[in-house]
C-alpha cells in the first residue's frame, strides 16, 4: 500500500512536536493528535498526553479506543486544573486548526463578517486560543491549504495573538507568544523569517512553491530546504497502531497518495 | 437538635430566581449541565436573563426560548456537533449580547468573584480582540516590573446551577467522574447556589462516607437541594451515564427544520420533568446511555 498524505502529514506534525521538554502535547483533530503520539513514541519521550478527558497516559490512546485498548491512567490532569498545569506554566505544545490565520500568525475561531453584536457566520467562540497564544508554543494543521483560511489583511476576529505589531500594548509581556510550524496538504511553514514572517520550509512532493502563494492571501518566504520527508518504515507502524480503524484516511479530500502528484 | 433541610422542588428553584439575574451554570459543554433546572426555566416565564456559562446545549436552548438577554462564554459546542446551531442562530440575527472570554480568563473572573476581589490580572486576552469587545481594562503592576495585565473582573453570579451526582438534606453534596470542571467556582462566585442530584440522601455521613472527598465544595455554599434522577440528559453525567447523542442531533437538525423554536419546545422541554424523563426512556433509559469515548 503506498504512503498517503495523511501519513506524511501526520510526521510533518510529529516533527513540529520535537521537544526535549517535559510539557503535554495536545493535538486536536485526528492528524495532529497522531502527529503528538508519533512524536512522544519516537524522538520526544518527555511529551505528556491526557486520553482526551481527564487523566495522563504514557501510551497515546489509539483512535476511536474502547475498552480493553484503552490504556490505563498514569496521572490526572481534569480541566479543573488545566491552566495551572499546562496553559498559563507555558508547559504545553497545542496544535490545532483555526479557521483564518493572517501574516502575523493570529487566528480566528470565534466569528465571521458582519460586527460583534451580529457576526456573519458565528463560530465556536475563542476558547482556550486567546490563552494558549499568550503562555505557551502553538503549532497548526490545515487540511485544505486556500486563501480562505490564510488571508490576506489580518482575520476577521483576532482570537489567538500572534506577532503584530499594531496589537501590543506598551508594558504588556508579549514573550510567551511562539508559534512554530504549520502544516497544511501542501507544505510546512515555519515563522523563521524577518519579525516572524512566515516562511514555506518544505514543500510535500510534487507541489511548486508557486501553487502554495497562488492559495495563501499574503507573501510568503521561499526558505524551501526540500521534500517534506516521508514517513520511515517504523513510523507507518507507530501510525497504524495509533489509528487502527483507519480514521486518517478520512481527513484530506480524497485521501490522496504521499507522492501522487509524481505520478 | 435543630437540623437543616435544603431540599426544594426544582419549580421551587426557578420561584427563587427573577428576570433580569446573572445566572452561572455549571458543567462544560455537553456536559455535566444542570438540565432539569433548565427545563424548569424553560418552563417558566423567567426572562432577560444574563448566562454566564461553558456553553453547552442550555444556551442554545434558552437563547432559542427568548430567555437570554446577555451570555458570557468562551464557546457554546456539542463537542460532537462542534458548533451549537440554536446559539448561532441567536447570534446571526443579532439577538443577545455577549462578553466572549478565553476559557482561562472565564474561571479566573468566577475565582475573582469567589475571592471577592474586583478583578484577577491575566496576560491572557492580550493581542487578542477580546480585550477591546468585552471593554475589559488593564492594571500595571504596582511592584518593579510595571507589567501591564489585563484585568478579568469578577464574574459575580446572582445564583449558580450546578447538577451533582449525590446529596443530602443539608447540602452535602458528592461529585463523582473524572472531571468536575469549574462546578465549585460557579459555587462559590455565586450569591446562591441551587444544586440538583441524581440521588437524594437523607444524611451523607450514613449513605456515603467512603466517597467523602466527592465533596466538591462546603454546604454553606449551597442553598436549594433538588432530586433529579437523569438531570443532566441530554448531557452527559459520568459515571452514572453519558451523553444523548441522538437527541442532541436531532435538536441540533430542528434548527434549521423547522428552525422555530415552538415546534420543538414541546419534546425538548416536555410539560414537566416526569413528562420529559418518560419521553427519552426513563431513568432507566438515560441510566443506559453510554459513556462518550474520546
Amino acid at each position: 500500500m503506498s504512503i498517503t498524505l495523511a501519513e506524511l502529514c501526520i510526521v510533518a506534525c510529529a516533527e513540529a512536536f520535537r521537544t526535549s521538554r517535559e510539557i503535554i502535547a495536545t493535538g486536536i483533530g485526528p492528524i495532529p493528535r497522531l502527529g503528538a503520539g508519533l512524536a512522544k513514541l519516537t524522538h520526544s519521550p518527555g511529551l505528556l498526553m491526557t486520553d482526551g478527558e481527564a487523566f495522563l497516559v504514557e501510551q497515546p490512546v489509539p483512535l476511536g479506543a474502547t475498552g480493553d485498548e484503552r490504556p490505563m491512567p498514569a496521572g490526572y490532569l481534569p480541566f479543573s486544573r488545566f491552566f495551572d498545569s499546562a496553559v498559563w506554566s507555558g508547559r504545553r505544545h497545542a496544535m490545532v486548526t483555526p479557521t483564518q490565520i493572517d501574516r502575523f500568525g493570529q487566528t480566528n475561531l470565534s466569528a465571521l463578517g458582519g460586527t460583534h453584536t451580529r457576526p456573519k457566520v458565528q463560530m465556536l467562540g475563542a476558547r482556550g486560543f486567546p490563552g494558549n497564544g499568550i503562555y505557551h508554543p502553538n503549532s497548526m494543521f490545515i487540511p485544505a491549504h486556500s486563501t480562505r483560511v490564510f488571508v490576506p489583511g489580518e482575520v476577521d476576529r483576532v482570537s489567538s495573538p500572534g506577532y503584530n505589531p499594531a496589537r501590543r500594548i506598551p508594558g504588556g509581556n508579549y514573550t510567551g507568544i511562539d508559534l512554530r510550524r504549520i502544516v497544511t496538504n501542501l507544505c510546512v511553514m515555519d515563522f523563521g523569517g524577518p519579525d516572524h514572517a512566515i516562511r514555506v520550509i518544505s514543500l510535500h512532493p510534487g507541489v511548486g512553491v508557486a501553487e502554495v502563494q497562488e492559495a495563501t492571501g499574503f507573501e510568503l518566504i521561499d526558505a524551501v530546504e526540500g521534500e517534506t520527508v516521508l514517513p520511515g518504515e517504523d513510523q507507518l507502524a507507530l501510525i497504524a497502531r495509533l489509528d487502527p480503524r483507519g480514521i486518517r484516511s478520512r481527513v484530506l479530500k480524497d485521501n490522496p497518495p504521499a507522492e501522487g502528484r509524481l505520478q | 437538635m435543630l437540623t437543616i433541610d435544603k431540599t426544594m422542588d426544582a419549580a421551587a428553584v426557578v420561584s427563587r430566581l427573577r428576570s433580569g439575574m446573572t445566572l452561572g451554570i455549571g458543567g462544560w459543554g455537553p456536559r455535566r449541565k444542570p438540565m432539569a433546572l433548565v427545563r424548569e426555566i424553560l418552563r417558566s416565564d423567567l426572562t432577560d436573563l444574563t448566562l454566564v456559562s461553558y456553553g453547552g446545549p442550555e444556551v442554545g436552548m434558552l437563547c432559542a426560548a427568548g430567555k437570554v438577554k446577555k451570555l458570557v462564554f468562551a464557546f457554546v459546542s456539542l463537542d460532537e456537533i462542534p458548533l451549537e446551531p440554536w446559539f448561532r442562530k441567536s447570534r446571526e440575527a443579532g439577538a443577545i449580547e455577549v462578553l466572549e472570554l478565553d476559557e482561562g480568563m472565564f474561571q479566573w473572573g468566577l475565582k475573582a468573584a469567589a475571592y471577592s476581589v474586583p478583578f484577577l490580572p491575566t496576560r491572557v486576552g492580550l493581542g487578542t480582540d477580546l480585550v477591546e469587545l468585552g471593554e475589559l481594562k488593564t492594571v500595571t503592576s504596582p511592584y518593579g516590573d510595571g507589567e501591564v495585565l489585563v484585568a478579568m473582573p469578577a464574574l459575580k453570579l446572582d445564583a449558580a446551577l450546578i447538577h451533582v451526582h449525590r446529596a443530602d438534606r443539608r447540602g452535602n453534596v458528592q461529585a463523582l467522574g473524572p472531571d468536575t470542571y469549574y462546578d465549585e467556582w460557579f459555587a462559590k462566585a455565586a450569591d446562591e447556589c441551587f444544586v440538583s442530584c441524581e440521588e437524594l440522601v437523607d444524611a451523607m455521613e450514613v449513605s456515603y462516607p467512603q466517597d467523602v472527598m466527592a465533596n466538591l465544595f462546603e454546604r454553606c455554599f449551597v442553598t436549594g437541594v433538588s432530586e433529579a434522577p437523569g438531570g443532566a440528559h441530554p448531557t452527559t453525567m459520568p459515571p452514572s451515564y453519558g451523553w444523548d447523542m441522538g437527541w442532541l442531533k436531532k435538536y441540533a437538525a430542528a434548527a434549521k427544520d423547522p428552525g422555530d423554536w415552538s415546534a420543538v419546545a414541546e419534546w425538548t422541554v416536555g410539560a414537566s420533568e416526569a413528562d420529559y424523563l418518560a419521553s427519552v426512556g426513563g431513568q432507566e433509559g438515560v441510566a443506559a446511555l453510554p459513556l462518550p469515548v474520546f
